[in-house]
Formats: C-alpha cells, sequence, structure tokens
C-alpha cells in the first residue's frame, strides 16, 4: 500500500515536475446557512473555525496562501448549488466546507464530484452522502443520521420509551432521520405510532404537537434541527405535553439549542453529540480561543469544530502532497490514506465511503442547579466508541465499498 | 406578415416603428451573443430565462391590461415536468421542454378558464390562490422530492446530437430559446389578435361593444403567457440542473412583477432589462444574505417613486419610440 502510494507521488511528480507541485494556493468556501435556523450552529462561527484551522496548520510560514470565503445558501438547493458551481467555475474555489441542510448539501456533493473539487461536510446529518449517495470527493466528517438514531433510539427505547411519534422536517435530512430512527426503534422491540411532516422552518408547530398528544405515544422523536427543534421543544413545554407524562427525543440538538432554549426549558433532554466543549483539555482551549473571537462569545458548536477539525486534516494531506494537486478525487484519497489527529475529536480515520470515523457521546442536559455557569449545560451519559458509533461498511449502499 | 400589419396596424408610420424594434433587437442580440465570453455563463442562462418569464408576463399584464399573481406556478410546474423527465425518464432535452411547457399550457389554460371571469384584485387574488394549490401540490407530491427539489437533472443531448453538458453549448441553446419566444411575443402582440388584445386593455366595453368576445381572447392570451412562461421555466430547470420550491413560490410571482415593473410595463425590452437588473442584484448582493429583500425594497420604491414607467419605458419617452 505504501509502497504504490510513494510510486504514486513519484509518479506525480515526475509527470508534472514544477508548475503543479509548487503550487501552494488554497481557497476554502464556508458554504453555510448565514441568517437563518442553522446560522448558529454553523453559519459564520463555521468561516471563523476554517480560519482558525488554516492558521493553526502552520503552512502560513511555509510558504502557502490560504483564503477563506462565506456564502450563504439560504437553505434553498438552487441556491445553494448555484453558489457552489460559480465558486468552482469562476472563484476558483478548491474545497467547499460545512454546509449544514441535507437538501444543499446533497446538490453541492453532486457538483463537487462533477467539478472533482473536494466537498467536507460537518453540518449535514443525512447518512446517504456517506451511503447511495457517497462519491470519491465528499467526506462526512462531524455525525450522521445513523450515529443520531442508532445512539439515542437505542438508549431511550432502552429506558422504556417504546411507543414513538415523530415530528419530521420535510426534506432530506428529517426523513433519512427518521428512517434510520424508525429503524433503530423497531430493532430494540419498540413501535411507531405514527408520524407528521412539517416544512423546514416552521414558526407554528401547534397542529403537529396535538397530534402527537393524541397519538398516545410515550416518546415523541424531532426529527429535525436548528430552530425548528427550539421551536418545538418551546411549544410543547407551553401546550404542557412534557408534562402530560409524554417525552421529548431530540435527535438532534446542538449546543446553541440548549443555549437558546434555556436550562429550565431543555433540562433532562437526552441526544447524541460527537463533541463537546468542555470535554478536556484540548476541546477547552481550542474553544476558548474560538469563543474570544465570535462577536457573542459562543462556544463551538460540534458542527464548527467538526469543520474545524476537516479544514486541519485537508491542508495536512495537502503538506504530504507537497503542493496542491487541484486534482479533488487525489487529495481526497490522500485524506482516507492518512490517520486523524486533532485536539477536538482525538484519533480516528476516513474510511472507504468517505465517512470519518470517531467515538460519538449520549448526553443530558442539566438541570439548572447543575449548572456552574454560562454554557455549563452537559452531562455526558455514555460513550459510543468509534467503531460502533456509526453504520457498518458491510451494510453500506455505497458504491465505493467493495463488497466480498 | 408584412401585408397583414399594414393592414390593421394604425395608419400612421408603421415601418418605422418596425425599424426601431429590428435595430434594437438586433443590438440585444449581438449583445447576447458576446456576452458568454466576458461574464459566466450560468448567471447569464439564469437571467435569460427570468427574462423570457418576464416577458412572458409582460404579455399579460402590459398588453391585456391582466394582473397575474400566481405565474410562478407556471415556472415552477413546468420546470418540474422537465426536470423529472428528463431525470427520470431520460428523455431528450427538446422533449423535457415540450412537456413542461404542454403542462404549464394545461395548468393556464385550467386556471385561466377560472380567472378571467373576475377584474382587477379579485383576478390577481384567484390566480395567487391557485398557484398556492400548486405550491402545496409541489410540496407534497413525492416526485418533486420536497424540500431538495429534483437535483443534479441531466442536460442531455440536444436532438440526439449537441452536448448540452458543455456550458457555452447550453448557453446558446437558452439563448435561441430566449430569442425565439420573444419574437413570438412580438408576433402575437403586433398581429390583429394582439390589436384586439390592446383593445381589450384599454376599455373592455367597448371590445364587447365591437363584437369581439372578449372571454376568448383574454384566455387565448392566458394560455400562451402561460406556456411561454413554462418555456422559460423548462429551460431554466434543464440550464440549472435543478428544479425547486424556489420557483412555485408566490414570492417568485412578486418578483416577475418586480422585473417588469423596473423595466418597463408594456414594453417589448423592459421586462428582459427588469430581470436581469434583478438577477445580477440577488447575484451579486447575496453576500448580504437578508438585505437584498431590504435593498430590492428600496429600489422598487425609488423606481416607483422617481421613474414610474420603468427604465426602458423612461428612455422610450425620452427617445419618443416605442420600445
Amino acid at each position: 500500500m505504501r509502497l504504490t502510494t510513494a510510486t504514486a507521488i513519484a509518479a506525480l511528480a515526475l509527470s508534472s515536475l514544477g508548475a503543479m507541485a509548487q503550487d501552494k494556493t488554497v481557497k476554502i468556501g464556508n458554504l453555510n446557512d448565514m441568517s437563518s435556523l442553522y446560522a448558529d450552529v454553523g453559519g459564520p462561527g463555521s468561516t471563523v473555525a476554517a480560519q482558525m484551522a488554516a492558521e493553526d496548520s502552520g503552512l502560513a510560514a511555509k510558504g502557502w496562501k490560504i483564503e477563506v470565503i462565506g456564502g450563504d445558501h439560504q437553505n434553498k438547493p438552487d441556491i445553494g448549488g448555484g453558489i457552489a458551481r460559480q465558486w468552482y467555475d469562476v472563484d476558483g474555489v478548491d474545497v467547499i466546507v460545512d454546509t449544514p441542510n441535507s437538501g444543499v448539501a446533497l446538490a453541492v456533493n453532486q457538483i463537487t464530484k462533477d467539478k472533482n473539487r473536494v466537498f467536507l461536510n460537518s453540518g449535514a446529518a443525512s447518512s446517504d452522502l456517506t451511503g447511495k449517495a457517497c462519491t470519491p470527493n465528499t467526506i462526512h466528517w462531524t455525525y450522521d443520521t445513523y450515529a443520531l438514531a442508532n445512539t439515542t433510539g437505542k438508549a431511550v427505547v432502552k429506558a422504556g420509551g417504546d411507543t414513538w411519534f415523530f415530528l419530521t422536517s420535510d426534506y432530506a435530512f428529517g426523513h433519512a432521520l427518521e428512517r434510520d430512527t424508525e429503524a433503530v426503534v423497531l430493532a430494540n422491540g419498540g413501535k411507531v405510532n405514527g408520524k407528521v411532516r412539517h416544512p423546514l422552518n416552521t414558526p407554528d408547530f401547534s397542529s403537529f404537537l396535538l397530534q402527537a398528544q393524541t397519538s398516545k405515544a410515550k416518546i415523541i422523536g424531532l426529527a429535525n434541527a436548528g430552530g425548528d427543534t427550539t421551536n418545538a421543544i418551546k411549544q410543547a413545554s407551553e401546550f404542557g405535553i412534557t408534562a402530560g407524562g409524554q417525552q421529548l427525543a431530540a435527535l438532534l440538538l446542538f449546543l446553541t439549542d440548549v443555549n437558546a432554549l434555556g436550562l429550565n426549558v431543555a433540562q433532562g433532554l437526552t441526544f447524541t453529540e460527537s463533541f463537546y466543549w468542555d470535554a478536556n483539555e484540548g476541546t477547552r482551549a481550542f474553544s476558548e480561543r474560538f469563543a474570544k473571537r465570535m462577536k457573542n462569545g459562543a462556544k463551538p458548536t460540534m458542527v464548527q469544530a467538526g469543520t474545524y477539525s476537516a479544514v486541519l486534516h485537508y491542508l495536512k494531506a495537502l503538506e504530504a502532497l507537497g503542493g496542491n494537486p487541484k486534482d479533488g478525487a487525489k487529495i481526497v484519497a490522500k485524506m482516507k490514506e492518512m490517520p486523524t489527529d486533532d485536539a477536538l475529536f482525538g484519533k480516528g480515520s476516513i474510511r472507504a465511503d468517505g465517512r470519518k470515523i470517531h467515538p460519538v457521546y449520549l448526553f443530558e442536559v442539566k438541570k439548572p442547579a447543575e449548572s456552574k455557569g454560562a454554557w455549563d449545560y452537559y452531562k455526558l451519559k455514555a460513550t459510543v466508541p468509534a467503531d460502533e458509533a456509526f453504520r457498518p461498511l458491510k451494510d453500506s449502499e455505497c458504491p465505493l465499498v467493495k463488497k466480498g | 406578415m408584412t401585408a397583414a400589419t399594414d393592414v390593421l396596424a394604425p395608419a400612421a408610420a408603421p415601418a418605422p416603428r418596425r425599424r426601431d424594434f429590428e435595430v434594437v433587437f438586433a443590438l440585444m442580440a449581438a449583445l447576447l451573443v458576446a456576452a458568454p465570453f466576458v461574464v459566466y455563463p450560468v448567471f447569464l442562462m439564469q437571467a435569460l430565462c427570468f427574462a423570457l418569464f418576464a416577458c412572458a408576463f409582460n404579455l399579460l399584464i402590459g398588453y391585456v391590461g391582466l394582473l397575474s399573481f400566481g405565474h410562478a406556478m407556471f415556472l415552477g410546474s413546468a420546470g418540474y415536468v422537465s426536470a423529472h423527465a428528463a431525470k427520470e425518464w431520460g428523455v431528450t432535452p427538446e422533449l423535457a421542454i415540450l412537456l413542461g411547457v404542454l403542462t404549464s399550457g394545461a395548468i393556464g389554460l385550467v386556471v385561466g378558464a377560472l380567472a378571467i371571469r373576475r377584474q382587477g384584485i379579485y383576478f390577481a387574488m384567484i390566480t395567487l390562490a391557485l398557484s398556492q394549490m400548486i405550491y402545496f401540490f409541489c410540496l407534497q407530491a413525492p416526485f418533486t422530492h420536497g424540500e431538495d427539489g429534483i437535483q443534479s437533472v441531466p442536460r442531455g443531448k440536444l436532438f440526439g446530437v449537441l452536448d448540452l453538458a458543455d456550458n457555452m453549448t447550453m448557453y446558446f441553446f437558452v439563448l435561441a430559446v430566449f430569442l425565439g419566444g420573444f419574437l413570438l411575443i412580438y408576433r402575437i402582440i403586433h398581429s390583429p389578435f394582439g390589436q384586439v388584445l390592446k383593445a381589450i386593455r384599454e376599455n373592455e366595453p367597448r371590445a364587447i361593444s365591437l363584437g369581439y368576445s372578449v372571454d376568448r381572447y383574454k384566455l387565448a392570451a392566458f394560455v400562451m403567457s402561460a406556456a411561454l412562461a413554462g418555456l422559460a421555466g423548462a429551460t431554466k430547470s434543464l440550464a440549472l440542473q435543478n428544479a425547486s420550491l424556489t420557483d412555485v413560490h408566490w414570492s417568485m410571482s412578486g418578483e416577475v412583477v418586480l422585473m417588469t415593473l423596473i423595466g418597463g410595463l408594456g414594453t417589448m425590452f423592459g421586462p428582459v432589462v427588469g430581470a436581469f437588473v434583478i438577477i445580477a442584484m440577488l447575484n451579486y448582493l447575496a453576500q448580504f444574505g437578508q438585505w437584498v429583500l431590504v435593498i430590492q425594497g428600496v429600489i422598487f420604491v425609488v423606481c416607483v417613486l422617481a421613474f414610474r414607467r420603468g427604465v426602458v419605458g423612461e428612455i422610450g419617452a425620452l427617445i419618443r419610440r416605442e420600445l
């Protein structure tokens, strides 16, 4: 393996002698929701994270020129796809990072493959990105619907929550999350009483919540994210649904969501994440630096942390290649070959299907009395090791995975 | 063709007016042929599709005086149909576009038959209501893929020969569609049929008293406008390789009103200019996020206060020509 790589690199160096190997400019585009429901989860914070990764890589001192730009996809696949196309065609962007909203992510995924660039996804959740839609140009970094469903779903059913009603965001991500969670619930002996789909960015959940209430399910599974999840949780609390004995399972909850809800409303929620700022020395040091650069002093979410980690690894791969080859598939192949290691996610690796592997954690939101101050929100309930957290390769629908 | 125009057009100098059009049209075509070598072609394709859409809309409001507030349904549904046909059924691009146009024409027939029974604000409200129904249909129907839209639509090979995957080839195809649609609209407006439409716009009771079956004329104009809007939508979904909810949303119906007003209501070239202005704004001001809407609003207010005839309308008034 190592020998073939060495030969490959040697061949590249020979074939392209100067020009390609000496190209030491990189342009990173953070395509994100900058103003709407996911802006706090990724948004401008992801641009900051990518910039920090560029600085921490130390490549600037070695003569590299790294530029980070940001764009607002407004949660519309057509706008996101348009920006991606223009970035690749006109602006010479080498890599698009983050991109929450699975609908937009799937559009960018395809365009990136067509143009042979790199797509490092942190913010989108759909496990299809490393499943049937996987490409040799995409790496899915932080989490996915399979990991969320597997961890939260299993934990909740085991704790006695065996009847479910889903409140699902009506686009790729919601569908994938609902599908993956339903499979876990059924596999663990649970039952699904019903489901209802709501449009993205819904201000009023009353009719959906009433349907959930009449379903008599023990657990109301929120297969949505960002502002939708916080709205649903707030309104469920106002309707007295949680007081009436039904429990909410937020399948995807971010640090900034808990911050927006406040501990009074959010306390007791159990959910899955792959990063928490207050986990160890490394994460605390990074989060402090990050918070200083944010206007509102917010600690990083797992999406922003994932963007940092992904960009850092990408730049390491470029350094190992000795220059920017402007060949997305080749860079991604190099990234998959190198083990990942950073202060935020620890040691890990990237699988053939583009799935980055690391442990994921089951957290519970603290009671107001337990919190020691601002941003002190989570207690760790369980750790799922890297090789169990994500969809096993043998179940993957990804055509890049050779079976047999 | 010339004979018919000469007989029916007002006797006062039809020839120079026609020459004006020819000169400006040649100028526009030359500019558009040269443009992709300077400007990003995908952006131009998008602008051209919206320009055709605005022209189709203008056919209705500028020449029949009917304000439709639901034209997004024609743009969007044709886009969905042609994207679906191209992606799932693998048909050639020209057939996909034809299917899109037929769909929007059929929807136009049904919606038009209902809507033309009322006038003014009620007409606008009926079209808005029906377009909202189409919107929610598109949100829920499985083949549209809801919020995701239909993505990575193949551009295919035109007539099985020309590979449209290349941006330049695609651009000239879109340009041909646009110029064709534009000339068709010009022909409609300057035909005897178009004269009757203008008569209806100016004074409907008088047109009725002259013996014209006004409802039929209105319906025919409505269907034509719908089909042309569909042509724009179908071409757009192939050019940009996606069909999404944005195109059926009511705000798109508002956007086309804005384009037409800024460019110049009831002028041939106005909607084209308006579409380019608005699309360029959306594109180049995108980094301001939601401020784009505020900027759009300000421009709209300035337009209404300062130059009510729109960009092209004002220029036309200045040089005393009809553009």
